[in-house]
């Protein structure tokens, strides 16, 4: 059973934070050091929440929680993120 | 936060829908007429339109009683969805293991079978998700939490349960005493699936169902209310559905 999406379906919650298309961007993983688009990452969106986490190692890059009025966004599990200009 | 309305939610759930695509509880569970109930009204469909003075005088009667045990925002469900925040486990009984954690450093262990020996209880109890499902009366198999810390002497008042998986969720030990809570092994007569968190999951109906959390393999006892996984990424501390503790 496939449980779970690329990371492009973080396109439109990461628009409303990001005035570029992030999911294009590369990052590296906090766990493992692996640098890859956000769209490669595994996300898990049957759950409270999204869950972006890496596809190497499984430890979770990024949440996404929709608090109605607020959006609460965890970068915690990225180390870095390369925005292009 | 006030009340939702049956309306609000589902305005809520297209909002969500819209931004983040298919929402967690998948459409089925939200397409579901609050009057039509089948098990919970005991009303059965194809009576509807033959008689519908008795239909009306049913539902209004039973939705009443089911409506006092919705906590504000929830919608009720007939199915179980199916939530997860990473990789479901395969943990087979013959390698599971319970482990709780005192400040001392000692470690409580049971295997599966010294659970089981316990004893084993049935409960009904009702379970309430964050994301606006409630189920009434689900029939439940597990061991009272009383008898794992029967024996355990703790100063510390917080409890981190952890998961196979990596899956973390934060309580206070007095909500997991006293007929509370349990370490459950079946769900609706059969054992849990590991979709639904078997061989066992943690089982604490009176807080967001977030809490219970699947995957159960260990309890540490904690001075402070660390927060767990969903509470770290923005879901409340405690989490009481009577409240609508969702968030932060």
């Amino acid at each position: 059973m496939t449980d779970h999406l690329d990371g492009n379906v973080l396109a439109g919650a990461l628009s409303e934070v990001f005035t570029t298309d992030v999911t294009a961007a590369r990052a590296r993983c906090g766990g493992c050091g692996r640098m890859s688009a956000i769209a490669e990452a595994m996300v898990y969106t049957s759950a409270p929440g999204l869950v972006a986490r890496c596809a190497g190692c499984d430890q979770v890059l990024a949440t996404i929680v929709d608090a109605g009025d607020r959006l609460i966004l965890s970068l915690a599990g990225l180390s870095a993120i390369e925005l292009r200009r | 936060m006030t009340a939702a309305t049956a309306g609000g939610t589902a305005e809520k759930f297209a909002r969500v829908t819209a931004r983040f695509g298919t929402h967690p509880c998948d459409v089925r569970s939200y397409a579901v007429p609050t009057v039509n109930r089948g098990r919970s009204t005991g009303v059965p469909v194809a009576r509807i339109g033959a008689d519908m003075s008795f239909a009306t005088r049913g539902f209004s009667g039973r939705r009443r009683e089911a409506d006092t045990r919705l906590p504000p925002g929830q919608t009720l469900v007939q199915d179980w969805p199916v939530l997860s925040a990473g990789p479901t486990p395969q943990v087979d009984t013959a390698d599971w293991e319970l482990t709780l954690q005192d400040e001392t450093g000692t470690d409580h262990r049971w295997s599966w079978d010294e659970l089981l020996a316990l004893g084993v209880e049935d409960v009904t109890v009702d379970i309430h998700c964050v994301t606006h499902w409630t189920r009434l009366d689900m029939a439940w198999r597990g061991v009272s939490l009383d008898k794992l810390f029967e024996d355990v002497e703790s100063e510390h008042e917080f409890v981190m349960a952890h998961s196979y998986g990596g899956y973390t969720a934060n309580l206070p030990l007095e909500d997991l005493l006293d007929g509370k809570a349990w370490i459950a092994t079946e769900a609706d007569g059969a054992p849990l699936t590991p979709e639904h968190g078997g061989p066992a999951r943690l089982l604490v109906p009176h807080l967001y169902f977030w809490k219970s959390a699947k995957w159960i393999r260990g309890l540490t006892m904690m001075p402070d209310n660390d927060a767990g996984f969903w509470e770290q990424y923005g879901y409340h501390l405690y989490g009481d559905p009577w409240k609508e503790e969702r968030y932060w």
